[in-house]
């Protein structure tokens, strides 16, 4: 969205990741999306009297690990209490790190090389789930709620970037790159749909080379669609105010994904006063240099060295390579396409298999070997299968596993001999005498049409590059 | 009544058995209990089971515990499975916890026989056990008299005879002032010697649970069985628990002893006399006694009424009716919540609620709570510099003898100074024993408190001893 005028947006990012550790932050239970409401609960994570927390060192290794890849100074850390009602958090306080967090001091480069400085990364527990009856669905007016514990206490880490993005599809590009960086730690899967990944938007609005103006937050956005619509929809807001002689007031905005608009949740005069003080029942968390440098050594490589990787072996850079390459990333499907490159696959070829036929049935690699994926792109390439047949062969891996030369032959997947092929392009051209002549006098479309008939005689066996020679040998 | 140390000898031997020293306990309680108001709960049916596998471990010849079949009352601020566990207030009247407190598991393990749940001030909130929802404790030297607190219920056990040893937990003198009133041993141990899991916070930082016995072995016995490193519990010292009733007998001799002018200053005459007495037995068996003041101890009172509820006031948050205990119910949940704490909680602890969220708020937290840390570092470095010089200070544990019921309920000032004397310890996370010495006013007992750096429980309870000896105990 361009804005009108010389205005300019001034955004940072407060990104919430569930870490996938196995058990809760602070007691034994599992930490497991989707099991029966109330199940996954102790003592601890209920709040009990009397129960009391004990740190998860995988929880403080995955912070770690998250703090690396965003270049943060390990900070000898403490815990407090952030103090207020609400009925899905058992305490009525969250654990929470406050002026001394564990990562602080980082950035993050993005793929259009902007840089984004990261302010903190801090470790905290997550509430439960409300889920609210009648009214609106949201707690006021609501007839009933019913609350679900098994969230409560489930590690996660807040990352809060400085004020240095400038537009929603910088906004965007970060939450992509960071989700890339959380999945590539092991930190979190990334799943912005079952809100293990959850971003509140901290925006305003000012004329370029003006100080910074007052800014709303904009809470809970759960999908980078939602991010940009509510950043875009909430900078225009700010705008049409102040130039119709408002003022934007500090508060915190509730997006709603239906209307596409944004509205008043609170004010900062209905700000809560958090009274955060030290967690009594915590120790400090100071993590010595040994287990900083486990961390550091078990770290695989980000998305921006692999995407670097990845891009240097491609032999032309095309829009689409670019978007596959992405994909390729994003998915962490590189193993397949960097084995099939060694394999003397050709670049565009194996991006595309990689970037469709893989990524569109994710769940199922598990059955495709890289030596699968290698030898059905070379019998493509060599002309052994089709292309239509080449993605029947890898779906059929994908689903069932199995051998791609065996799946060919048992699927019927033979290569036509050339003089089968050069039958059959004969007759057609007898077939199609007015198109032939056409194609003869130079209009290259109907190589499509010759094409088309062959696959359909040939029940799309036939390679189309070895059509083309063959009516170019006889025109 | 027989000591713990007698009943496990006489258990293990046959002489006795842990039903026949379960009928005498409960015997006693029911002789007494209306009268007094000591159990807000017995677990006849409980207790049973466990004398039951007791006796059955002697029968068959295997280790029955280093408590078996001693009767123990429990403080009813600490979580026992399935047993109704209430704080003495109304807001968890109802509540049984589905968990047990690690110092539970460990006496069960040991073949102690918890026999119910002791009164309390509400939350541990008070120095007599008269803010109880559910009536105040009685001396059961003077029944006129409270039995002091919070851990009143559980002092009055042992004084009485319900029980031979009890648990109570002291935030700024909760066990040591009502030994002191009741003519017990009380132990405030180090921070972290014993696990608090279970321990129904009121100030987490200060918080710590500790022993109420007749005499100085019995308390080392039940502190060697509740302590030690708990996984439980981030804050529990690392350490198993020490050896502590093998050196019960090991004198003072050779100790230097610091007497503090400011934990005798303003106590009545003959608390004053008490302690005096005491130091001179303590030379006399061969201690050097040192006089010394420390004049940031008079500081501790308004730093702990500052640091405690300020944490009581995020710990006591989660009594909001949404998931256990209490619910009055309203029209919104924030109405619900109200109308709950409203009902649910007593007047002091509303106090202090209001005291510690004022305290922690915008605005107030640096002159408030952040001045009071600032002040708790103080009284650390100044017990740290004491111990340099000296092994244990000596002083009173509360500057009177028990005074009348209803003589200070409408006086928060006056009932928060009989705390003046014990705080010091609870800031500083270490150790410190209320011993019985001397008689007072109507015949009341007297007690000296002696006090010691963190994990010196061992020195204390020899030093506790020959005052014992002293006594004719």
């Amino acid at each position: 969205m361009t804005l009108p005028g010389e205005w300019e947006m001034v955004i940072g990012l407060e990104v919430h990741t569930e870490l996938q550790t196995a058990t809760k932050m602070f007691c034994g239970c599992a930490n497991h999306f989707g099991s029966e409401p109330n199940t996954n609960v102790c003592p601890v994570c209920l709040g009990l009297p009397g129960s009391l927390p004990v740190l998860n060192e995988r929880a403080v290794e995955l912070a770690m690990a998250i703090g690396m890849a965003l270049h943060c100074t390990i900070a000898p850390s403490t815990f407090h209490r952030k103090n207020y009602f609400y009925p899905d958090m058992p305490k009525d306080f969250q654990i929470s790190q406050y002026d001394l967090p564990i990562n602080k001091g980082g950035f993050l480069d993005l793929p259009d090389a902007s840089r984004v400085s990261i302010e903190r990364a801090h470790l905290e527990e997550d509430t439960g789930k409300s889920t609210h009856l009648g009214g609106t669905g949201r707690i006021h007016g609501a007839e009933r709620s019913l609350v679900d514990y098994n969230r409560s206490g489930v590690p996660l880490v807040e990352i809060v970037s400085g004020p240095d993005i400038r537009s929603a599809a910088q906004a965007r590009a970060y939450a992509s790159e960071l989700r890339g960086i959380l999945i590539a730690t092991g930190a979190s899967d990334g799943r912005m749909e079952e809100g293990s990944m959850r971003i509140d938007a901290n925006v305003s609005v000012r004329k370029a080379g003006e100080p910074f103006g007052t800014r709303c937050e904009i809470k809970n956005l759960n999908s980078l669609r939602s991010l940009v619509r509510a950043i875009d929809f909430e900078a225009r807001r700010q705008i049409e105010l102040i130039e119709g002689g408002g003022v934007v007031r500090q508060e915190t905005r509730h997006w709603d994904e239906n209307l596409g608009a944004t509205s008043t949740m609170r004010t900062k005069e209905e700000a809560e006063d958090y009274r955060y003080f030290r967690e009594p029942d915590l120790v400090d968390l100071a993590p010595d240099d040994a287990w900083q440098q486990r961390v550091r050594d078990g770290l695989p490589k980000m998305p921006a060295e692999r995407r670097a990787l990845l891009s240097a072996r491609l032999t032309s850079s095309t829009e689409a390579q670019f978007d596959a390459v992405e994909v390729v990333i994003d998915l962490n499907l590189e193993t397949y396409v960097h084995a099939a490159l060694d394999a003397g696959v050709d670049p565009a070829l194996a991006l595309a298999r990689a970037a469709n036929e893989l990524a569109g049935d994710i769940d199922n690699l598990g059955h495709l070997s890289s030596e699968g994926f290698c030898a059905t792109l070379l019998m493509e390439q060599r002309g052994d299968l089709s292309a239509t047949q080449a993605k029947t062969v890898l779906g059929e891996q994908l689903a069932h596993g199995g051998d791609p030369a065996s799946i060919a032959a048992s699927l019927g997947f033979e290569r036509l001999s050339s003089e089968s092929l050069e039958g059959t392009v004969a007759t057609l051209i007898e077939q199609f005498p007015d198109e032939w002549a056409r194609y003869r006098e130079g209009d290259e479309k109907l190589a499509q049409f010759f094409i088309g008939q062959v696959m359909k005689v040939t029940k799309g066996q036939a390679n189309g590059k070895l059509v083309v020679e063959q009516l170019q040998a006889r025109r | 009544m027989k000591s713990a140390a007698q009943t496990v000898a006489d258990v293990a031997s046959g002489a006795s058995s842990a039903n026949e020293e379960l009928d005498r306990s409960l015997g006693a309680i029911r002789a007494r209990n209306d009268e007094l108001n000591v159990f807000l709960y017995v677990d006849e049916v409980g207790a049973r089971r466990q004398a039951d596998a007791v006796d059955e471990k002697v029968r068959r010849g295997e280790d029955p515990g280093v408590l078996a079949g001693v009767p123990i009352a429990i403080k009813d601020n600490l979580c026992q499975r399935g047993i109704p566990t209430t704080c003495s207030s109304r807001i968890l009247e109802g509540w049984r916890p589905p968990y047990s407190a690690t110092v539970i598991e460990r006496l069960l393990a040991a073949g102690a026989v918890p026999v119910g749940k002791t009164n309390l001030d509400e939350f541990a909130m008070g120095s007599s056990t008269e803010n109880s929802a559910f009536g105040p404790t009685k001396n059961p030297l003077d029944p006129t008299r409270v039995p002091g607190g919070s851990s009143g219920g559980s002092a009055a056990s042992v004084a009485a005879d319900m029980t031979p040893i009890a648990l109570g937990s002291d935030t700024g003198g909760s066990i040591r002032q009502p030994a002191a009133l009741c003519g017990v041993i009380g132990v405030k141990p180090t921070y972290g010697l014993v696990s608090r899991y279970g321990l129904i916070a009121f100030a987490s930082s200060l918080d710590q649970i500790g022993p109420f016995a007749k005499d100085v072995r019995d308390a080392a016995i039940l502190l060697e069985a509740i302590a030690g490193h708990d996984e439980m519990d981030s804050t529990s010292l690392p350490e198993p628990a020490p050896s502590l009733s093998a050196h019960v007998d090991d004198g003072v001799a050779g100790k230097r002893i610091g007497l503090v002018r400011d934990l005798v200053d303003g106590a009545d005459d003959e608390v004053v006399d008490a302690v005096e007495g005491a130091a001179q037995v303590l030379r006399d068996a061969g201690a050097t006694i040192v006089e010394m003041s420390i004049p940031e101890f008079r500081l501790g009172l308004s730093a702990y009424y500052i640091l405690a509820p300020a944490e009581a006031s995020s710990n006591l948050a989660r009594y909001d009716g949404v998931r256990y205990g209490l619910r009055v119910d309203a029209d919104d949940v924030t109405a619900m919540n109200e109308a709950t704490r409203t009902a649910g909680f007593g007047d002091e602890v509303k106090r202090r609620i209001m005291l510690g969220t004022y305290a922690l708020s915008a605005g107030y937290f640096d002159a408030y709570y952040g001045q009071a840390l600032k002040v708790r570092t103080m009284m650390i470095d100044a017990f740290a510099r004491a111990y340099r010089d000296v092994d244990l200070l000596l002083g009173a544990t509360t500057p009177s003898v028990a005074f009348k019921l209803g003589s200070k309920v409408s006086d928060p000032m006056a009932m928060y100074l009989s705390d003046i004397f014990t705080i010091p310890t609870n800031l500083s996370g270490e150790a410190a024993v209320s011993v019985p010495f001397g008689t007072g006013e109507a015949g009341l007992p007297t007690a000296v408190q002696l006090l010691g750096p963190a994990r010196s429980e061992a020195r204390l309870f020899a030093a506790a001893r020959i005052l014992e000896i002293a006594e004719g105990r």
